[in-house]
C-alpha cells in the first residue's frame, strides 16, 4: 500500500519533473515561458495520436518533443524576433495549446473521429534486475517506465551542464546579464532561442508521459492545470535543478495521496481532496517567496523576462 | 541581405488601428489552415460560424448573451493590467461571485419571503461584488506583502474555485426534486435579472456598459487611475513619489475581482437562474485576449467583448450545426492574440531591409542608432 503510493507519486513526479528542468532552461536563458501548459497539452494530444495512429511509442514521444519545441520556437520568435511582452505571449501559447489540442484530441482519431477513450500503446513498466530487488526502493524507483529512468539521469545533468560545463556558463550569462554576455562574444538571442526550444521539448515530453503513461489515453483538459504547477515548482526549486526534486515529489505525494483516500473512500468530499494539490501549490509558493526573501538569495534570474536589444539600453 | 527592425521617430498611429484588424484577418486565414489539414472546408465553415452569430436577431442576441460577462470580465482584467498585475484568475473570480450570488438568491428569500425583488437583486449583485473581490483580495494581499508571485496564485485559483464551487451545487445544495441534475434548485423569479422583451439579453448588458464608463473615468480621469499606471510602468520611482503601493495594490484586484464577480452575478441572474455546470465557461481567460487587443481601454473592450462574442457563439454553432469541435474557438483566441503580439513592435519599428556586402555587423549597427 505505501509502495503502491511512493510509486505512484514518482510516477505523477516524472512529468512535473520533466516539464520543471526544461522551463528551468529556458528561464535561466532569460525567457519566461508561460506556455508549458500549451505545450503540455499539444505533447500530450500529438504523443498519444501519432502513437495511436502508427503503433509506435518512439514516434508518439517524437512528436510530441517536435510539437513541444515547435510551440516554444513560436514563443521565441514573438518574444525575441518581435520583442513581445513574454508573459502575455505565453499565455497567448498556453490558451492556443490547451484549444488546439482539445480540437485536434476529438479529429486526430480514426477517420478523423474524437481520439477520446481510445485506448493506444502504452509505456510500460520495467523492473531492472537487481535494484528493482530492493526493498521498499526498488519497487519504487526502480520499477518505472522508461521516461522515469531518462529524467533520473536528465536532472543531475541540467545541474552539471548549469553550473559545471561552459555553455551553461554562457546559458546563465545571458539570464544574468546579456549586455556583458554579448561584451564577451555570447550571441544572446541564439542562445535564448536555442533554451526556449530545449524547454518546449521538455514540455512536449511532459505531456507524452501523461497521456502514454500515466493515464494513456487522451480526454479534454488532460493535464488540468499541471503545466502551471510546473512553473511553480521553478520558483519552489529556486531555478535549481536538483530542488525540483524535491518540490515535485512533495506535489505530487499530494496528489498520490488524494488519490489512495479516494479510492479506499473516506468521508472527505472528492472535489475538497482534487484542491488540495493546488491549495497546497500556493502555500508552497507563499512559504517559498516569504523565505527567499527574508535570505536575500532568490535565484531568480536578474534579466527574466527582459527583451535584449544590442543598441538599445533599457 | 539582412532584415532588421529600425526605430521609428514616432509611434505610428496608423499602424496602431491596423493591427488588430490584420492581427484578426490573418488568424482567420491560419484558422483556415488548420482546418484544411484537419479535414474540414474551412469556407463552409466559417459561413456556418457568421451565420450562427449574426444570421438572425435571435441569433444577433445570443452573442449580445456571450458579450455581457466578456466586457465585464475584460473590465477586470483592464484594471489589473493597468498596474501589470497579471490578473489571470478573472475566470475563478467570476465564479466565486456567481456563487456568492446564488447563495444569496437561494436563501434571502428563505429569510425574508416578502423580500422587494429590486432588493434582493441588489443584494445579489453586492454578494456577487464581494465574491469576486475576496477571491482577488487574496493574491493582491500576497503580492503586496509578501511579493508572491500573482500569475501563479490567481491561475491556481481558478482551480480551487471551481472545484470547490462544482461540490457545493453538485453535492450539499443539490436540488433535491432535480431527479439527480448536476446543480442546485431554480432561484425565485424575482431573483432573474429582467431581460430585453422577447430575447436572452438581459440587464448585464446594462451594467457592463455602465461599468465601462465608470472604470473609464477611474483610470483616465482620476488621480488614483494614474498612479497606478505610474505604478505599472515603475514601482520604484511609484514609491518613491510616495504613492502608496500596498494599498493600490489591494484596492485594484478588490475593484478588479468585484468587476468579475459581477459578471458571475450576471451569468447566474440573468441566464442560469441557479447554480450549476457552465458558471466557468472560460470568459475569464477570453477576457485576457479582449482587454489586451483593446489595449485595456474600456471602451475599445466593449467593441473586442463582442467581435470575440462573435467567434465563440460562431464556435458553439459550428459544433451543433457542423459536429466540429466548439474548442476551434480558442484556437483562433490563441492565434489572434500571437499575430497582435507580433504585431505591437511595428508601432515604434520599422521594417528595414538591407543589402549589405561589405558592412561589419559594428557597422550595420552603428548606422542602426536612433538619433537622439
Amino acid at each position: 500500500m505505501l509502495i503502491a503510493l511512493l510509486a505512484t507519486t514518482i510516477q505523477s513526479a516524472t512529468s512535473l519533473l520533466y516539464a520543471t528542468i526544461g522551463e528551468i532552461y529556458s528561464e535561466r536563458s532569460g525567457i519566461l515561458n508561460m506556455g508549458v501548459e500549451g505545450m503540455m497539452m499539444m505533447g500530450a494530444v500529438v504523443g498519444f495520436a501519432s502513437a495511436y495512429n502508427s503503433n509506435s511509442l518512439f514516434i508518439g514521444l517524437l512528436m510530441a518533443m517536435l510539437v513541444g519545441a515547435l510551440l516554444a520556437m513560436l514563443h521565441g520568435i514573438i518574444t525575441i524576433v518581435f520583442r513581445a511582452d513574454q508573459t502575455v505571449s505565453g499565455l497567448a501559447l498556453s490558451i492556443f495549446g490547451c484549444g488546439l489540442a482539445n480540437f485536434l484530441g476529438q479529429r486526430l482519431g480514426p477517420g478523423g473521429t474524437s481520439l477520446v477513450a481510445l485506448s493506444g500503446p502504452k509505456l510500460t513498466k520495467i523492473a531492472i534486475p537487481l535494484l528493482s530487488d530492493i526493498p521498499v526502493i526498488g519497487p519504487t524507483l526502480f520499477n518505472q517506465d522508461i521516461l522515469t529512468y531518462v529524467i533520473y539521469l536528465l536532472i543531475p545533468f541540467a545541474a552539471y551542464f548549469l553550473f559545471k560545463t561552459r555553455p551553461g556558463l554562457h546559458l546563465r550569462s545571458v539570464g544574468e546579464n546579456p549586455q556583458t554576455a554579448d561584451a564577451m562574444g555570447i550571441n544572446v538571442n541564439r542562445t535564448r532561442f536555442i533554451y526556449t526550444i530545449v524547454g518546449g521539448l521538455f514540455a512536449g515530453l511532459a505531456g507524452a508521459h501523461l497521456s502514454l503513461c500515466y493515464s494513456p489515453g487522451w480526454t479534454d483538459d488532460l493535464t488540468a492545470g499541471r503545466g502551471w504547477i510546473a512553473i511553480a515548482l521553478v520558483i519552489f526549486a529556486a531555478w535549481n535543478p536538483s530542488r525540483a526534486i524535491l518540490g515535485a515529489i512533495l506535489f505530487s505525494g499530494i496528489g498520490a495521496l488524494q488519490f489512495r483516500l479516494q479510492a479506499i473512500g473516506t468521508d472527505i468530499p472528492s472535489p475538497i481532496l482534487n484542491s488540495l494539490p493546488y491549495i497546497f501549490t500556493i502555500i508552497a509558493l507563499v512559504l517559498i517567496t516569504w523565505r527567499e526573501r527574508s535570505n536575500k538569495s532568490i535565484g531568480t534570474p536578474a534579466a527574466l523576462g527582459s527583451v535584449y536589444v544590442r543598441e538599445e539600453k533599457r | 541581405m539582412k532584415i532588421r527592425f529600425e526605430k521609428r521617430l514616432n509611434p505610428s498611429r496608423n499602424i496602431q488601428y491596423l493591427i488588430p484588424p490584420i492581427s484578426i484577418l490573418v488568424a482567420l486565414g491560419v484558422g483556415g489552415l488548420i482546418m484544411k489539414l484537419t479535414g474540414i472546408e474551412p469556407l463552409t465553415a466559417y459561413k456556418a460560424m457568421l451565420v450562427g452569430a449574426l444570421g438572425s436577431s435571435y441569433s444577433i442576441s445570443e452573442t449580445l448573451v456571450k458579450t455581457t460577462p466578456l466586457i465585464l470580465a475584460s473590465l477586470a482584467i483592464c484594471v489589473a493590467f493597468r498596474m501589470r498585475f497579471w490578473n489571470i484568475g478573472v475566470e475563478g473570480q467570476i465564479v466565486v461571485g456567481g456563487f456568492f450570488a446564488g447563495a444569496v438568491a437561494l436563501y434571502l428569500p428563505v429569510l425574508w419571503e416578502s423580500i422587494p425583488g429590486p432588493l434582493l437583486l441588489f443584494a445579489m449583485f453586492i454578494a456577487g461584488f464581494l465574491g469576486g473581490a475576496l477571491w482577488g483580495f487574496i493574491p493582491a494581499a500576497l503580492r503586496a506583502y509578501i511579493g508572491v508571485n500573482e500569475i501563479l496564485t490567481t491561475l491556481l485559483m481558478n482551480y480551487v474555485a471551481i472545484m470547490l464551487v462544482q461540490y457545493v451545487y453538485v453535492g450539499p445544495w443539490r436540488d433535491p426534486h432535480g431527479w439527480g441534475f448536476p446543480g442546485t434548485p431554480q432561484f425565485v423569479e424575482k431573483a432573474y435579472l429582467p431581460h430585453f422583451p422577447g430575447m436572452r439579453v438581459h440587464l448585464g448588458l446594462i451594467i457592463g456598459l455602465v461599468a465601462a464608463v465608470i472604470i473609464w473615468f477611474i483610470l483616465s480621469r482620476t488621480k488614483w487611475g494614474y498612479q497606478i499606471r505610474i505604478i505599472g510602468e515603475n514601482i520604484k520611482a511609484a514609491k518613491y513619489g510616495g504613492i502608496n503601493v500596498i494599498g493600490s495594490t489591494i484596492l485594484v484586484m478588490v475593484i478588479s475581482g468585484g468587476l468579475a464577480g459581477i459578471a458571475g452575478m450576471s451569468e447566474v441572474s440573468g441566464i442560469m437562474h441557479r447554480l450549476m455546470d457552465g458558471l466557468s465557461a472560460g470568459n475569464g481567460y477570453s477576457a485576457i485576449i479582449v482587454a489586451y487587443i483593446a489595449r485595456l481601454n474600456p471602451f475599445a473592450s466593449i467593441l473586442v467583448s463582442f467581435l470575440l462574442a462573435v467567434l465563440l457563439v460562431g464556435g458553439d454553432q459550428l459544433q451543433i450545426t457542423m459536429g466540429l469541435p466548439a474548442s476551434f474557438a480558442s484556437v483562433l483566441e490563441g492565434v489572434i492574440l500571437f499575430l497582435f503580439l507580433m504585431g505591437i513592435i511595428f508601432e515604434n519599428y520599422s521594417l528595414r531591409i538591407e543589402r549589405s556586402k561589405n558592412h561589419s555587423g559594428l557597422l550595420a549597427s552603428q548606422s542602426d542608432s536612433q538619433p537622439k
